[in-house]
């Protein structure tokens, strides 16, 4: 199941081609890092992996539904449930508590927000974070809130999660930290994938993938 | 769009992936979470809405009150009387009560009181014997009987009603307006006027009658003097009557055919306090002007937060992009700025209520009128808010769903 691309292209208006033709498959449970310049559709394939655009040729299937088919309620459903997204740039809400922040990641799948809030604080927990539950994103430091967005991704135990340089805005400690914590919580089946330009942190996973102007031109397993 | 050989995949929701939901609850408390988060701008956009249904609230709760004001003072004066007139004749001539009108409406049942006015005709009252005769200032006289004020509801501003004393000398009492057109506003050291060519002593001055703003413009001698000085016959022009607060309609039925048995026809029986009452409805309809104001207000109100919405909308791409990766459709984007705009509204409207309420109270107390704002506006004044915030909100809530996700979760 897990993620599977056949021939992906993506053009965008004006003749631009972000992908093309890019085939890959991640297993279940695989730890991919993507690597390659900026410009070489790491990001665009991340965001159809993670049915958040559509491709415009080519077929996609996430934890065995083929995307091409489905609706766009369907598709959210899928993210909702399935999907966790980690971006470089958190995307912390700065009025919400850390707890709250958290919760938020559920709430399109409809629990309550008691339970919610009670599924964040383990997330948090798991994290190391249980020591900064009340706290407004504004007092963590920049490894603390990727931390939160993690835990924010995982809590709703997702079968993907899907990581857009997590650790771009990140000191080399941190970043290091925030890496160890992905691997650990992916660890327990979920799929990773993992866009990176640093070749250290690639270098930490099993499988690196490189592309180039929209294509895949490297597959290594270690 | 794939054309793999691949046999045909089950759909998500054959394959058990929940659904994307956003309950009410949920929905509603995200829009209010986006508004605390922008409290001034939320509040100054409310505003907007809250002085346009606060004008609105005002129009109302003030004609309102001022209907209220006038039907209680109609309901003070009692709304049993009725007048009993000589009609018109088939072609048009006057009707004639007969003398005995009066004697036979005393002796019916449920009747409290009542008091005849007799015009006394061809004759005018003046200030002096020097201004000339055309210049009657509109001011009729009629005969009246001694309970005149009590039975139409009206009292003195001065001095005292014809008494048994002025059966028999010329003394007169001036209606409210025609004391004003003659320029007498005390009745001490003998003031006399001069009518039908007798002086006659003024001794009191009515207070306006409310239920017959006619006895204003007149002045009142006694009956037997008018006969004497004036040749007046005993034919009422007018009778008032209390009836018994409960029997007014049948004894209002009755009437005709008591004051003039052979001609019951000819008498037309009507209910002041009635006609009142319309012009006190007439009243309180506030006046579309005001209205107008009102919605000029409002609809400058909801320009201001289409606009916000549109800024917020725009400064909140990043949040967009994050609930569309959480798992957040078109539809919930969409629905939770509406929320936003809709419960902005709605409080504007809330605060709009108690702004107008409380410009309604200051009239009432500085005016002494009750306070009264209607039952209706409670409900009316946030369900306002709510289309008018409904509406605003329509095109950023359209613009934030359209918003493609990824772009913005590109801003870092």
């Amino acid at each position: 199941m897990g993620l599977e691309l056949d021939q992906v292209v993506k053009e965008y208006p004006g003749d631009v081609a972000a992908l093309r033709g890019v085939s890959l498959e991640v297993p279940d449970g695989d730890q991919v890092a993507v690597v390659g310049p900026s410009g070489s559709g790491k990001t665009t394939m991340l965001t159809i992996m993670g049915t958040l655009e559509r491709s415009t040729r080519g077929s996609v299937r996430v934890a065995g539904h083929d995307i091409g088919s489905a609706s766009d309620g369907e598709l959210a459903g899928l993210r909702a449930h399935q999907i966790g997204f980690v971006f470089q740039g958190f995307h912390l809400q700065e009025a919400m508590s850390v707890v709250d922040n958290v919760a938020l990641g559920m709430l399109y799948t409809g629990q309550p927000l008691g339970q919610r809030r009670e599924v964040a604080r383990t997330a948090l927990d798991r994290v190391g974070l249980s020591h900064r539950l009340e706290f407004k994103p504004k007092q963590l430091s920049g490894g603390e809130r990727q931390r939160v967005a993690i835990a924010r991704a995982i809590a709703k135990r997702p079968a993907i999660i899907l990581a857009d340089e997590p650790t771009g805005n990140l000191d080399s400690r941190s970043g290091g930290e925030v890496i160890d914590l992905l691997h650990r919580l992916a660890s327990d089946g979920a799929t990773l994938v993992l866009i990176t330009h640093d070749e250290r942190i690639a270098a930490g996973f099993a499988r690196r993938v490189q592309m180039r102007d929209g294509e895949i031109v490297g597959d290594h397993r270690a | 769009m794939s054309d793999l050989a691949a046999p045909p995949l089950p759909t998500l929701k054959r394959a058990g992936i929940g659904r994307a939901r956003l309950p009410a609850w949920e929905l509603l408390g995200t829009a209010l979470q986006g508004l605390r988060t922008r409290r001034l701008r939320a509040a100054l956009s409310a505003l907007g809405i809250a002085i346009g249904i606060g004008a609105m609230v005002a129009v109302v709760g003030v004609s309102a009150s001022a209907q209220a004001n006038l039907l209680a003072e109609i309901d003070a004066l009692g709304t049993n009387l009725l007048t009993v007139t000589p009609g018109q004749t088939f072609l048009g001539a006057n009707e004639v009560l007969p003398d005995t009108s009066v004697p036979m409406i005393d002796h019916m049942l449920h009747v409290q009181s009542d008091v005849a006015t007799y015009q006394v005709s061809s004759t005018n009252v003046y200030r002096t014997s020097f201004i000339p005769a055309a210049e009657t200032g509109g001011i009729g006289v009629d005969a009246a009987g001694v309970n005149l004020p009590e039975v139409v509801g009206t009292s003195m501003a001065a001095g005292h009603f014809l008494d048994a004393r002025s059966q028999r000398f010329p003394e007169v009492v001036l209606g409210a307006q025609a004391a004003q057109v003659l320029q007498i506003n005390q009745v001490g050291g003998h003031v006399l006027v001069y009518l039908g060519k007798t002086w006659f002593q003024v001794i009191g001055i009515l207070k306006p009658a409310l239920l017959d703003s006619n006895l204003d413009s007149t002045v009142f001698i006694s009956l037997p003097v008018a006969e004497r000085l004036f040749g007046t016959q005993p034919n009422p022009s007018e009778i008032y009557v209390r009836a018994d607060q409960n029997d007014v309609v049948g004894v209002s039925n009755l009437l005709g055919a008591t004051a003039d048995p052979q001609n019951a026809d000819g008498v037309q029986v009507s209910r002041p306090s009635d006609a009142l009452e319309a012009r006190a409805a007439a009243k309180g309809q506030f006046t579309t002007l005001l209205l107008g104001l009102g919605a000029v207000a409002l609809l400058v109100g909801a320009i201001g937060i289409a606009n916000i919405m549109v800024i917020s909308v725009l400064e909140r791409r990043g949040e967009i992009g994050l609930r569309r990766a959480l798992g957040a459709t078109r539809r919930h984007i969409s629905l939770q700025f509406l929320a936003e705009s809709a419960l902005l509204a709605v409080l504007g409207g809330i605060a709009g209520l108690a702004l107008g309420a409380g410009a309604t109270e200051v009239y009432a107390v500085t005016r002494h009128e009750p306070f009264v704002v209607p039952m209706y506006v409670l409900i009316a004044a946030p369900a306002a808010g709510f289309a008018i915030g409904t509406i605003a909100g329509l095109y950023p809530a359209a613009k934030a769903a359209r918003l493609s996700p990824t772009e913005a979760l590109r801003t870092t």
